[in-house]
């Protein structure tokens, strides 16, 4: 049967790779294509990029790491799509269908929407038909208030006033493929993840939900995937900063009889 | 050489990726006139049946290949719906005829499987025969990524290579002489997956 993924997240801010805490504090951490080949050796399930550029300009010059920025989405989705051998996913700053045009001929396998998706859902629509549903995932943030998941978009700064349940359920009448969702809350604190709102949204809707959010340390993988029925596990912060982090969390979510790759 | 068939529908860059990285020779070829520079044949492809083979019979593709794989021997491995377009036909939106190489029909899994969400996409485990040559070296049940809602049924045992379990058994890949199909796509099923197109080039 389908096994359950281990997805690492990798925030793109203007050409580098960088860390996130709370959707506001951003700090470098590394070259794109070094890292992706460091994914490779992990023998990951899949990867998904999340540019975080506001101003979308990338940085060319050398900053005081040396470490080497690219100069355009489509150049850092070529270079990664020629090292990388498993299913990869952009997001960040997807507007048109255009811009989903761009990142699938450079060789994405599915593109990420966030904002866009809310303010136009027609775009969902547009690119499910023209790539089919499993090409278009929507990323939802949210924060809980009053115990009720709530929709946040525009780098989690404005509240939408929408549940998580009914956003859910209007992207997979659009024609969504698959949910990609993330606490705002738990966002780079590494206290878990949020595994109530994870198991309901994964036994009510009929798309695939991953969950992104709050991995502290590698049982946060195994608790989710015992008390939900999520079919991806995506962290960012955990797999960067964790000596060979990606390879011990598969390891105990077998010896834990999780059905991983 | 490696032709990749260029019919307007399939993910040619990841396939020409794959052979890159692993140093097998490839062209992609938009024109029948360049078949003759190829000694193999792979035929890729996302999307629908119907418009693939509307598209192959259109540029030649479809008598091109045919006459190839059936009169030359030009080994020929079919990827995802390249894999069921190898087949007689299939009932993907209508009836649709298909290049006829492997006897057997494509059908939906919409028509076998309840409670379970189409497309079947992920990784999953295929279970493949001892003397299966695009499986030489690879270990025993490796997961490839699978992303389809159609599957193929050959009629002849000995055709099947892998099946993978799906709410069914169905076949996950086929080998019948020189004509192979894998309804996963090794471009993107990492180092087995590599390992799957390393082996055709070694043909």
């Amino acid at each position: 049967m389908l096994k359950t993924r281990l997805i690492p997240v990798l925030y793109i801010k203007n050409g580098l790779i960088v860390r996130s805490e709370g959707f506001s504090y951003h700090q470098n951490i590394g070259n794109i294509i070094n890292e992706a080949k460091r994914y490779n050796d992990w023998d990951v399930d899949e990867l998904i990029y999340i540019d975080i550029s506001r101003e979308k300009y990338y940085d060319i010059r050398r900053d005081d790491h040396k470490i080497k920025s690219y100069s355009s989405i489509t150049e850092i989705i070529e270079r990664i799509s020629k090292v990388c051998f498993m299913p990869l996913t952009f997001g960040g700053g997807i507007k048109t269908i255009d811009d989903i045009d761009l990142r699938i001929r450079n060789g994405a396998d599915k593109v990420s929407i966030n904002t866009q998706a809310f303010e136009n859902p027609g775009l969902i629509r547009e690119a499910a038909l023209k790539y089919g549903n499993q090409c278009v995932v929507v990323s939802i943030d949210y924060k809980i208030i009053e115990n009720v998941p709530v929709v946040f978009t525009h780098f989690g700064q404005q509240n939408t006033n929408m549940t998580l349940w009914e956003w859910a359920e209007r992207c997979e009448d659009a024609g969504a493929g698959e949910l990609l969702i993330n606490s705002i809350d738990r966002d780079g604190k590494a206290n878990g993840f949020d595994t109530d709102t994870i198991k309901k949204l994964s036994e009510e809707s009929k798309l695939p939900i991953v969950a992104c959010g709050g991995a502290g340390d590698p049982y946060d993988f195994v608790d989710v995937a015992q008390e939900t029925r999520v079919s991806g596990i995506a962290a960012g912060n955990i797999f960067h900063f964790t000596e060979r982090s990606y390879p011990r969390v598969k390891e105990l979510m077998k010896k834990n009889k999780i059905n991983v790759r | 050489m490696i032709g990749i068939v260029n019919y307007g529908m399939g993910n040619l860059g990841s396939v020409k990726n794959a052979l890159d990285f692993i140093e097998a020779p490839s062209r992609i070829i938009s024109e029948t006139a360049e078949l003759k520079m190829v000694d193999k044949i792979l035929l890729p492809g996302v999307g629908a049946f119907g418009m693939a083979m509307e598209n192959l019979h259109r540029l030649g593709f479809a008598e091109a290949i045919k006459d190839l794989v059936l009169n030359t021997k030009v080994p020929i491995l079919g990827v995802c719906l390249g894999m069921q377009l190898l087949f007689e036909s299939s009932i993907e939106h209508g009836c649709h005829e298909g290049l006829g190489l492997i006897k057997g029909k494509v059908n939906s899994f919409k028509d076998v499987v309840s409670g379970l969400p189409i497309p079947h996409m992920g990784w999953n485990s295929v279970e493949f025969n001892p003397g299966a040559r695009l499986f030489k070296s690879i270990g025993p049940s490796p997961n490839m990524y699978f992303v389809h809602s159609y599957f193929c049924k050959a009629d002849a045992e000995n055709d099947v290579s892998g099946t993978t379990e799906y709410g069914i058994r169905f076949q996950s890949s086929v080998e019948s002489g020189h004509i192979f199909g894998c309804q996963f796509h090794p471009e993107k099923s990492q180092k087995d997956g590599l390992m799957i197109y390393k082996n055709f080039n070694s043909l």
